[in-house]
Order: C-alpha cells, then structure tokens, then sequence
C-alpha cells in the first residue's frame, strides 16, 4: 500500500489544476511545494515595505475558462480585474491602442486598421486550430492509439474546414519569424512591434527568429480558451494561486508547502514516491511533476536513475529565457506623457522597433546587456489599490532581452542595468525616477532560485516547434508519461507549454485516468 | 608530391619496429588508424600457431578507457547490461552495451582493476557514448589508449612462454582473471582471456616497455614455436571460436542509418549476458519489451555442407530468404565449415536445416551452390584447455 | 517565322534543362537569353586575360546525376572533378581539416577532440538519415496537400509512409531536425568551437539566418543531398568552370534541334484569351508558343514580365511575400601565385577545398547580426576556394584563380543601394580577413573582381543576389516552394510553367527544377515523359 495514489511535485497552477481533476475523480493526491505559498509563478511578494506585486507572471491572459468552470475558482475566490486594451507608447505621446480588433492613435491609417482585422481573423482560425490540439494529448504520430488517432482525425478535419486558401497561409507561416508576416500585413512600425512583442516576450528569441509565428499563436489561443484579453487578478496573481489551491482541497487533494521534495524515489522498476528535505519519504503510485523537465528529470530524478539516451535528451533541451522582472514601488502615480490618469491602468507596453527589438538579441546572445529592452507594464495599484500603502503605486513590468548570465555577473550588472530601465521609462514617463522609492530587478537566474525555473524559462523551455507539440519536451518522454514508469509531468514543459494557461495540468491528469494509471 | 600532412597519417603501435622486422609478408591494414599486419609470413601456419603452439598478436590499438571515481561501479552498471558487482577485482567480465532503444553498441571486456578502479576494452570507439553516460556519476574516464601496449598471447604453450617472461604461478590464473607482475621496472598485467578461444593471456605493460617484452617473449618462445599472428588469422580463429565482431556481425547502433539495422542482444544470441535483476541499465525497459513481444532476428551458428565458405550467403528455407549470413569460414582444426547468419524469426532454432546460396569462384567462374546447413548450438571449436586451471604445460 | 511550341525564358542550367527535356520529346522549342552568353548564374568567363572564374556559382554537387547521364552530359564536354575537403583556420595558427577520408577525417578531429571525433560517426548516421529521406523527392513533383487528387493524395501518403516507417521516435527527431537550427543541432554532438564553425557554415551558406536561427539545420541538409558520383555530400569542380555545365547542357539541348537565342530580353509573356501566347521582348520582337516556361526568380517571372491584370490577386500578393533574401557576395581573384597560410603546408591538399576562416558559431552569429543590421559582416563568413589547384584550365601554370563567396552581404545597405564605396568597403572586409591569415596574399592580387548582390542582380537577374532564388526555409521548400498551391510548376496562366531555383527542390545547381517542370508540361501535352525518375537510393 502506498501513502497516496499520487504525489504532485508543485503547487504552482499546473500542479494545482491536475491534483483537483485527479481529487475530483476520488483520487487520493498530495500535492509538495517547496514554497510557502500555493502558485507557483502565480505568486504575491511583498516586495518592499506595503508594496505587494505579482512578482513572476503578472497577467491573466489566456487561462482556460473550461478549468474556471470545472473547479469553480470564482467560488474559490478567483476574482479578474477588467480586461485590459494595450497601449504601445510612443515617444511623441501620440499612443497606438490596441483594443480588440481595433487600432488607434499613433497616426495609424485605415489601411492598417483593416489589414489588423484580417491579421486578426487570420490568426483567430489559426489559434482556432492550435486549441484543438491543445484541449488534447498530443498525438503519436507512428504508434498511434485511437485517441491519437481520433486527435488526428479531429485536426484533419479543422485543417479541412480552414478552407484551401487559408490552410496554405498557414502551411506558409507557421514556421516562419513574426517580422516577415507584420512586414506582408502593415506598414505600421509601431503597430508591428508591438504586436511582435507577443512573440518574443518569455523567449530567447528576438522578432527575425523562425517559429516566432509559432509562439505568437501559441499566446492568441487565450480567445479560444475563453478568455477575452489581458487581465490582472485582483489581490495579485497569489490570490489566483490560492483560489486554485483552495478548490484543489475541496476537491479533496492534500497540499503541503514548505515541503522540498529533494528526490523523486525509483525502484529498478518504476518511480514509487519522493524524499522531502526533512528527509521524510512519502510513496505514492504516481509522482506527477509540474517542475520543469530539468528540475524534474535532472535534479529531481537524477541522470543516473534514468537511460543515458534519455539523459542526453534532458541535457540538449534548451531552456533559458531572456525575460526579467522590473518592480518599482512609487510615492505617487506616475505620469507617461499622453496618457490620461485613466489609461494608466491600461496594459502599457514599450517597443523598440522590430529592428530594435533585433538588436537588443545580440547582446543578450552573447552574455551582454543590451541598451534597448521591451516593457510589458502594468500599474495593479490602480486597480486593486490595496496593494499598496495609500496613495502610493507599484509598477510592475515584463522587461525583455535580458542575459540569462552576463559576463560581468549580476552583481555589477544589476545596479547598471536597473538604472538603464529606469531611465527607458523615464522618455516615456518623465520624473518617474523621482518617484520610486524602492525598486527590484528579478533576472532570469533569480526566477530560476525563487521559483525552480531552470534557466529563468517560463515556457519551462524554449518554445520553438522543435520542442513542441510533439516532441514537448523531447521524444520518448511525450504525452505526458516520461520513459521511466510511474513519473509524470504536468508542467509548461509538457504540450501544450507555458503562459498559463493550465492545459498541462488538465491534460495530463485526463490522460492519467484515460490511462488508468491510477 | 607528397601530401604533407602527416599529422594524420596512421599511427604505429609501439611494438611496430618488432612488427615491421616479423612481417615478412609486408602485407598491412589499417585497424582502428593503426598500421597493422594482416599476415606475418602465411595466414594459415599463422593460425595453427595459436591452435598448437602460440600465437602472439599486438592488439594496441583496441580501445581503452579508464574508469575512476566514486560512482565507477554504479556507471558501469548502467552502461552495460551484466551485473557489474559479480566481477570481483582483479577478473575481467566480456560484456556489452546498448542504446535505449535496447539495440547493441559494441562489446567489449571489463577490467576490474581496483574497488572502483575498471578498464573498458573495446573494439569500437566509445569516448562520445562513454562521455553522454557520466551525468549524474562522479566518475571520471581517461581515455588510455595510447598509455596502454598490449599483447594477445595464445595458444597451448602460451602458459609456459610467460612463465618463463617472469610470470609466477600463471598456471593457477583463472579464466578471466587477472595478474600483476613486474617487468624490467615497470608493471605488467596479465589477464587470462582472448580472442581465439584457446588458453591465452593477454598482456598489458606501458609502451615503454613493448619493444622489451617483445624481444624477451620471442626470445623465451623460440623453443616453444612462438609466432606472432596477424588480423587474417586472428578472424579464423575467433569465427572458429563463437566470437562476434562489431561491424561484421552487427552494426554498431549508433551508426546506423536505416531502420531496423541494428540488433539486440536478444538478436545476436547475447541475451545471456543481460541480466535484468542487476540495476537499471540502458535499453533495459526496450529489452524488457522485446523479451514480451519477441525478437525480430536469431543469431546462428551454422554448420554448412562442403567445404565452401558461406561468405555473404544468403540463407533458404525452401525457396524463402530468411537469413543473410554475416561471418563464414572453413575451420582448420574443427575441420568444419561454419557461417554466423542472421535468421528471421521464427526460423533458426537449434537444429534447424536450412541451405546457404553460396556463389563462389575459380578462375573467374561463378558457381552457385545451394548447401544444405544445419543450425548448431555451441561453437565448432571448444578447447578444454581454455577453462583448465591450473593451466595445461602445452 | 517565329512560332516555336515552347519557350523558356532565361538561359541558366534550369532553363536549358527544361528546353532540353522538351525539344528531346520533339518539341520545337526557343530558349531566350538576356545577356549575350548563356549560363545564367553558372557561367565561366574570362575576365581577366588568362583567368577563367566561376563568377556566379562555383561548386557542384547537386547537379542531379540521372540528369548528367540521361542528358548525357559527359559526352557534351563535361567533367566534374571532385575536390574533397576543406579547412576552418583558426585566429591560434591551427586550422581544423575536413578530409573526405574516413579515417583521415577522425584523426584530424581526433587532433582537436577525441570525443568529437567519436561523436562524428552518431552525427553522419542522423544526418545521412535525413538525406536519405529528402533525395527521392529531388526528381519528383511535390505533392498538394491541399490537394484531392488521386496523384496528389498517393504521392502524399507515400510520402506520409516513408516518414512513418521510421518510428515514432525518429521520425520526432526528423521534425525537430526540420526546425530547428544548425547551431542547436550541432551542440548535441560536438564540442569544439572550430569543427561545429566548421560544418554550420553548410547551413548558412546562401542563406538570410544565422546560425542560431530555426530552419538552419535544413540548409544544412541541402549542401548535404547532392552527391559526386555516389559520395553523397561530395562536392566537385567542373572542369572548365561552371560555365562547363551551361555548355554541355546547351549542346544536349541543340542536339535535340532546341534553339538558343542570346541578348533577347524579355519584357512581357503574352497572354490571350487567358492563355499565354508567347513572349515580346523589349525590342519588340515577339516570339509565339502556346508553352512559356519562366527560368526567372518568381518575383521576376510574377511581377516584372508578367501583366498584372493577367494575375489572380493572390498570385501578386504571394509574389511580393516570396522572400528572396540578399544575404551573400563575392569576390573573385586572379592570383599571381598560390597563397600561403598560417599554419597550413601549402602542398596540403586540403588547400584544393573549400578553406574559411570563422572559427566558432559565435564569430558566424556576429556576423549575421551585421546583415540584420543592414551592413555587410564586419568579421565575414567566407567559403573560399582555389579551383585552380584542381583544374588547370582555370589559370596559366603556376598561377591561381581564387573563389570567394562571402556572407553576408545586405541586399542594401542601410536601407539604401549599394554605392561604389560601400562595394570597396565590402572588398576591403574580405581581403583583410583572408589576409589575417595569409601574409602573401595581399601581394599577390593581379585582378579582383567584387560582386555585391547589386552586381548579381544587375548580371545574372537574380532578385537581391540570392543564390537559391529564394530562401531554403520551410515555408518556401517541397510543396510550399514557391508559393502553396503553386508548387507544381504551373503558374495560374495556362501554358504559362515555372522551372527555376525557385521552383522545387531549390538552388544548388541540381537542374531537377528544370526537368521537373519539362515532365509536368509534357504531361499536359500528353506527350510522352522524357524525363528521367530519380535514382532509387538505398
């Protein structure tokens, strides 16, 4: 007898959403996270003094709405902010807003405010088309069941259905870079960039890189999964993590914070339970990690409990992101040049242009900092003022084309590299450097301390074709089941990959019970 | 002119200026990027030394590679697919490794030198596989192929010549062990194992010491016929013997290109040498699978009619092809003429008959037999001799 | 009188091929050339006295051998030598030497790292693997699958099945080849900077990526597919120039009664009636066939001689995205005698290879981020070669004809055209990398003569200088290429057929676009197929 039928290594949303499905089907599933709080990268800090932030992911944006629905998480206490139009800011203050299927300002004229409705059906059909093989198990494509089988045919059917024309547009450009298809769509730079944002952001890769098309469908499935644009969760993305550890238990699951686990236990023959950092071993039939693959497989399992090809397999999955995190606590409400008070709690992006946005890679390729970032920001104190003390604001920002490792080292690069953002922001938000009282720059490496993300990764590795659908993460280990028995992933290292959007977790837990692995 | 970069040109063992004085016959190959002789003076009388007398063949260029570290044991365990711990110190285990995918790699013997102290020999190059293998051990691997000379002496008086070398007590050495001596200095290992499936030894000094050893081993020999023997008689006698060969009898997994090319143990009449009660080790899940489901391929030993090698025959069951054959000869001393074939399943069990197309020449005319051959289930040639301890004077 | 019934447009090694294939099946057929001489973009000119250079494409490999024998080329005049190897020099005085023997190619990677060394072998089998699913399609029509047609669906699920047949784990890590790039493909076998600059140079050359970009390891794979009588990925010299390969083409061609017409320009395809009609060309001559097949880039054939109004939308649209991408320059050099380099004998033979300087993926990834940047590579990548050391044709005793393709060089420089200076600057780049290496080569320069993609495009009419007439990413290869649903030669104009480089299979001197598209416009003829299958190959 084991203590559980399954342990879950992460109580980050993944690990969550999986544990409540498999509870849900009376299951007996404990759920281990080293961290203090349920959420995973969906987790609230207090950052300095009154000043609490979403200190990894900050929004909500393509979340699957069947989860919300299966797991009541309103019940549980889920509560979105408003959905939010993008505002890409210009130096001018003459600001581009991106609302829905609509553009305007920045002197967009109405050819590019068509040809964004046509982009926009475009890739509505096309992230149309990538749900559906989202909501499933990807398929094996050799030694097919019928699932995969049915899959296939399901996806044969939606290709069919694109209609001839655009099944060869897509035939065209799903493998290609973001920077050819804005240039065939607009004429617009700002309107480009700022959609090529999309693409890059949670990346190693910059808007000239094929699959970059891939990674901005993988973001416009939000609208499929039922989730009508950008949102931030009010009490901060934590509360979103607790609301889904308060539904996991009342599905039944046990969870456990504070609770390392240092080892995943294997017999010769299969996995049977993991040692924890008190050195407590717990057995279950199962262990389900939503650590990344590495953490999972290298860390976790450790190389030699595995076959070398398999070992090989692990040490050749890329997994490093050029993304960091910019918090800045404020005396007051900054002020961005052209933007009402009111827009303020708009998502505000900044974008160099796509050739900018290029060359701000180069550095980063080879361990440098760049002099031109992207800003993903967002001001949560406007709309959930009890993030802050009163009458003073955080901003939190998505800064992208930062080193995983600079060769001068964090220490002397972090000061320098904070004050360059700082100032970025201040051409757009003049006297915002006056304003800050404290301020925090979370780099790649720091996620990977905080958070066990190997490489800072959010996607929980590269995710280019080569590592997805597939081959997520790699051969051999797809489909959720890895080639060592009784060890799962339900992780963004699993199809369909990260930015929350819950699907591994869901899927994998469907694919257990299909399985009857339990 | 000459093409001037030497740096690449083919290596020499250290024996070579022994070898090179030997080989009267000036026939060479390259093994391994070694310049090596395929024949000394006649292939055949080459062979009868390590039937009768002995045999004495520079095998240097084999691969080498040390194994140290805390984890040497625990690696090697997930390397090869025989349980690591039965090799006790100072005995070598014939072993062989597979990918994941359960599918042979190459073979080799394991040196237990010390606790956590192994020698792999092999005949392929390993360092890439090898290297892959040490994440997650704290072990270290040295490639010590050129740091290590080494000589197979075999044959029925092949005790008696070291013993006279300065190797005490060889006699009492089991198959498969090992024993250290000292020679003019320096060290000198002795392992009793070999190619040839006689009583032999194989000897291990520093290069340093190869052109000495040489000299003293022929000079000591003399009485007792020593020859030395080249690539062309070693291959008779380990076909002889019931001895594979990496790219003859199977191809190395990892160069494969086309599916379903390369072999399992299971496939190549190895499956004895994977035990799945030993700790996890690589392509044991697939094996564990093939045992279920079944092999696609049977390795046979197969005693063909006349006296026609089958080489690269291909194998009949009625007017079907159901085997090629990948290694034959005419066995000198069984008297016998053998073929290793790969057989489809299911045919090739013990016992059964089978024919070989063999297509053969004289004088530039084809003829195609059709020989019967029957499926044997040990090798031709087995010499008590091999297993006898203490070791038989000659 | 001229009413011909086929015309092909442009006179490169496609064009020819094409006609050759047609005029065999006893069409009469016309081939119409720009420039005063034949070969297009593989030609052989003298234009320095005594010197002989490839000035377009230097090497071959590609040039598929069923059409060599079929057309039976070798009795036209051409000979293809192989030349076997290549070198990287390194900035320490080494060099790394790629020897095409086996053996010889472990020991001189054994130099730089034993487990490289080791590891090459695991690297040829996964990469031969991947050659050896591409070549048959080489002589074939790709399949639409968008299509449901009977052809069209056999041949997709043949193609399916070879791809199935492979495993479910091979055929994962055959995508993951197909997508990813060279330099992540390359990091899971090697690692030594030199021997990994070394071979990702084949999946950049001719090519707007870098080394790190997705789609890479597949332009690896086309430097790869060819072969020089069997030894796949071999490459060689025609003797004579690539001009050789131009000629022996043009004498198969006229041998079936074909044609050739030089300085006749093209400047429009007539269409009638929906149909084309022929061709006028700028001097107002007209020539009259039912069949216009276009050897020019698809941007050229779509958007300059074609009358838009005798376009769908789509096809414009298609021919506006089709990316044909600067990316490369070259120099070619007349040598007063053979140069030396740093650590190098020069009586190696590795010096009749291919010899580059780039030393690490780093080195190839900068000098990309220049090309991105709109300026030619401060540090290029460059695939130098001395036929001279292999062919004595090329130049007189003694002395030495030096090739060299460079990348990567912008279609425009920052944003503008080329300007004479900005060539000078190019040229001094390329000389000062080779003679960071080589002490006597600065000295013994007799005649240069700098090829940015302007004069490329400006000679040869090849759209930015793009050597394949069109990038080898997947969104243009096998049934994308040039565009979806256009695939299979036949324009949206009846009687009016495609037979580029930018047809499929690509660029590379293989001449499979040319008699792929011959096959396709006999068979709407309904005439008999004169053009070969490809080779089984096993």
């Amino acid at each position: 007898m084991t203590d559980y039928d399954a342990i879950i290594i992460g109580a980050g949303h993944n690990g969550l959403i999986c544990a409540s499905y498999l509870a849900k089907a009376g299951k007996h599933v404990l759920v281990l996270d080293a961290r203090n709080e349920p959420g995973g990268c969906a987790s609230t800090r207090e950052f300095a003094p009154g000043h609490h932030v979403s200190d990894c992911a900050q929004w909500l944006s393509q979340f699957d709405q069947g989860i919300v629905k299966d797991l009541d998480l309103k019940a549980a206490g889920l509560k979105l902010g408003k959905s939010k139009t993008t505002i890409s800011l210009q130096s001018d203050g003459d600001h581009l807003v991106l609302d829905g299927d609509t553009i305007s300002g920045a002197g967009v004229d109405s050819a590019d405010q068509a040809a964004y409705r046509d982009f926009k059906n475009m890739v509505r059909s096309f992230a149309k088309l990538m749900t559906t093989l989202y909501r499933s198990r990807p398929p094996k494509l050799v030694e097919q069941n019928w699932t995969d089988r049915l899959t296939l045919m399901k996806l044969g059917l939606s290709l069919k259905l694109l209609g001839r024309e655009r099944l060869r547009d897509l035939m065209r450009i799903v493998m290609i870079n973001i920077y050819d298809v804005m240039n065939e769509h607009f004429s617009h730079a700002a309107l480009k960039s700022a959609i090529a944002l999309d693409a890059v952001t949670g990346t190693n890769m910059g808007p000239r890189s094929p699959n970059t098309v891939y990674s901005y469908l993988h973001r416009a499935t939000g609208e499929h999964l039922g989730q009508s644009g950008t949102t931030q969760v009010l009490g901060g993305m934590g509360a979103f993590g607790q609301s889904l550890a308060t539904a996991a238990e009342k599905c039944g699951a046990k969870i456990r914070l504070g609770s390392a686990v240092t080892a995943i236990v294997k017999t010769e023959e299969r996995v049977t339970g993991v040692t924890l950092d008190s050195g407590e071993q717990i057995s279950a039939k199962l262990v389900i990690s939503s650590a990344d693959p590495a953490t999972t497989f290298r860390r976790l399992l450790g190389y030699h409990q595995m076959e070398a090809g398999m070992a090989m397999r692990v040490e050749c999955y890329r997994s490093r992101s050029g993304t960091a995190k910019l918090h800045l606590a404020l005396s007051g409400l900054p002020s961005f040049t052209g933007l009402s008070e009111g827009q303020l709690t708009e998502r505000l992006v900044i974008t160099p242009s796509m050739d900018g946005m290029e060359t701000a890679l180069n550095p980063m390729k080879y361990r440098e900092l760049s002099d031109l970032h992207t800003f993903d920001i967002n001001i949560p104190t406007l709309e959930d003022p009890e993030l802050a003390p009163e009458g003073q604001h955080s901003l939190t920002a998505i800064v992208h084309y930062v080193p995983y490792e600079p060769d001068i080292g964090w220490e002397a690069g972090k000061p320098q590299l904070l004050s360059q953002l700082v100032s970025e922001l201040e051409a757009y938000a003049p006297g915002i450097g006056a304003l800050v009282t404290a301020s925090e720059l979370v780099v790649p490496s720091d996620f990977e301390a905080s958070h066990g993300m190997t490489g800072g990764s959010w996607h929980h590795g590269e995710l280019s074709i080569d590592q997805a659908l597939m081959m997520r993460p790699f051969p051999g280990s797809t489909q959720y089941a890895t080639a060592v028995e009784g060890l799962y992933l339900c992780g963004a290292g699993a199809h369909p990959g990260g930015g929350l959007q819950g699907l591994p977790g869901r899927n994998a837990a469907k694919e257990i019970l299909k399985r009857g692995a339990l | 002119m000459s093409d001037v970069s030497r740096d690449t040109m083919l290596l020499t063992t250290p024996f070579h200026s022994r070898v090179e004085a030997m080989c009267d016959l000036n026939d060479w190959g390259n093994w391994m990027g070694y310049t090596t002789p395929n024949a000394y003076f006649d292939v055949e009388l080459e062979y009868f030394a390590v039937r009768s007398t002995t045999g004495v063949f520079d095998l240097s260029p084999m691969n080498k590679y040390r194994v140290t570290g805390p984890d040497a044991q625990r690696y090697l365990d997930r390397l090869i697919t025989r349980d690591v711990s039965k090799i006790g110190v100072d005995r070598v285990g014939y072993a062989i490794w597979c990918d994941d995918n359960g599918q042979v790699m190459d073979d080799g013997t394991i040196f237990r030198l010390g606790e956590q102290d192994y020698r792999i020999c092999s005949y392929q190059r390993a360092d890439d596989w090898l290297a892959w293998n040490t994440l997650g051990f704290d072990v270290t691997i040295e490639n010590e192929s050129e740091a290590v000379a080494g000589l197979a002496v075999q044959g029925p008086t092949s005790c008696t010549v070291l013993t006279l070398l300065g190797c005490t007590d060889l006699n009492q050495l089991k198959p498969f062990g090992i024993a250290h001596y000292s020679f003019e200095g320096r060290p000198l290992m002795v392992s009793r194992t070999g190619f040839t499936g006689d009583l032999g030894y194989e000897v291990w000094v520093p290069p340093e010491s190869a052109e000495a050893l040489w000299d003293q081993l022929f000079e000591l020999g003399r009485d007792y016929l020593i020859k030395p023997i080249g690539s062309h008689a070693l291959e008779l006698a380990r076909i002889e013997a019931g001895f594979l060969q990496a790219n003859v009898d199977f191809m190395p997994a990892e160069e494969v290109v086309r599916v379903g090319r390369t072999r399992s143990p299971f496939e190549l009449g190895l499956g004895w040498l994977v035990d799945f009660k030993k700790p996890l080790f690589n392509g044991r899940s697939a094996l564990l699978k093939e045992q279920e489901k079944g092999s696609r391929y049977r390795f046979a030993m197969l005693d063909v009619e006349g006296n026609k090698p089958a080489e690269h025959s291909f194998i009949l069951r009625g007017n079907k092809q159901v085997g090629t054959v990948t290694s034959a000869a005419w066995c000198p001393t069984a008297k016998a003429n053998i073929a290793y074939a790969q057989i489809e399943m299911p045919h090739g069990a013990v016992g059964d008959e089978l024919v070989a197309e063999i297509y053969y020449q004289r004088e530039l005319h084809w003829t195609r037999l059709l020989a019967p051959c029957k499926v044997i289930d040990t090798p031709i040639f087995k010499s008590p001799k091999r297993w006898q301890t203490p070791a038989p004077p000659h | 009188m001229n009413q011909y019934d086929a015309i092909v447009i442009g006179a490169g090694h496609n064009g020819l091929t094409n006609g050759a294939y047609l005029a065999k099946a006893g069409l009469k057929v016309a081939v119409l050339e720009r420039n005063p001489y034949i070969g297009g973009a593989t030609v052989s000119r003298e234009l320095h006295k005594g010197w002989w250079y490839s000035n377009c494409s230097y090497v071959s490999s590609l040039l598929r051998p069923e059409i060599t024998r079929d057309l039976e080329l070798p009795r036209h005049g051409l000979q293809v030598v192989s030349f076997g190897g290549g070198a990287t020099f390194t900035r320490n005085g080494d060099y790394f030497g790629n020897y095409s023997d086996h053996d010889r190619h472990y020991r001189e990677m054994a130099r730089h790292s034993k487990r490289d060394a080791n590891a090459y072998d695991r690297y040829a089998a996964d990469t031969s693997l991947q050659t050896k699913l591409i070549r048959p399609y080489l002589m074939r029509t790709p399949p639409d699958p968008t299509s449901m047609k009977p052809r069209d669906l056999r041949d997709l699920l043949e193609f399916a099945r070879s791809f199935m047949d492979l495993g479910e784990e091979k055929l994962l890590d055959t995508i993951k080849f197909w997508t990813a790039s060279v330099g992540d493909y390359l990091n899971e076998y090697f690692e030594t900077d030199v021997i990994k600059a070394h071979m990702a140079g084949s999946g950049i050359i001719g090519t707007a990526l870098g080394v790190y970009s997705p789609g890479t390891a597949y332009v690896l794979l086309h430097h790869y597919m060819g072969d020089v009588d069997g030894n796949v990925g071999a490459w060689g010299f025609a003797r004579g120039g690539m001009g050789a390969i131009a000629d022996a083409l043009s004498k198969a061609f006229q041998s079936y009664g074909g044609e050739i017409f030089c300085d006749a320009n093209v400047d429009e395809i007539i269409v009638k009636n929906g149909r084309a009609a022929g061709v006028a060309l700028k001097d107002g001559t007209e020539y009259k066939a039912p069949i216009v097949v276009s050897n020019l880039d698809p941007k050229r054939t779509f958007l300059d001689i074609t009358n838009p109004s005798d376009l769908p939308k789509d096809v414009l649209k298609k021919a506006r995205n089709f990316k044909i991408r600067g990316s490369s320059g070259k120099l070619n050099i007349a040598l007063d005698g053979l140069p030396v380099f740093h650590g190098l004998d020069p009586r190696n033979r590795l010096m009749a290879g291919d010899l580059h300087f780039s030393d690490s993926l780093e080195r190839q990834e900068r000098a990309y981020d220049d090309w991105k940047a709109g300026t030619w590579s401060k540090d290029p990548y460059l695939d130098m070669m001395i036929p001279s050391l292999t062919d004595p044709t090329m130049a007189p005793p003694g002395k030495h004809m030096m090739s060299v393709f460079v990348q990567y060089a912008p279609p425009k420089v920052e944003g503008r055209e080329w300007t004479d200076e900005d060539k000078d600057g190019f040229e001094k780049s390329v000389i000062d990398q080779i003679s960071n290496y080589s002490p006597n080569f600065r000295d013994l320069i007799l005649h240069c003569e700098t090829r940015t993609p302007r004069e490329i495009e400006a000679e040869v009419g090849l759209t930015e200088g793009n050597i394949f007439m069109g990038e080898l990413t997947f969104d243009q290869l096998l049934f994308n290429r040039p565009f979806p649903g256009y695939a299979q030669y036949r324009s949206p104009i009846k009687g009016m057929y495609m037979c580029s480089s930018g047809t499929h299979p690509g660029g590379g001197v293989m001449a499979a676009p040319g008699a792929n598209a011959a096959r396709e416009i006999l068979a709407d003829l309904k005439k008999p197929n004169t053009v070969p299958g490809g080779y089984a190959d096993d």
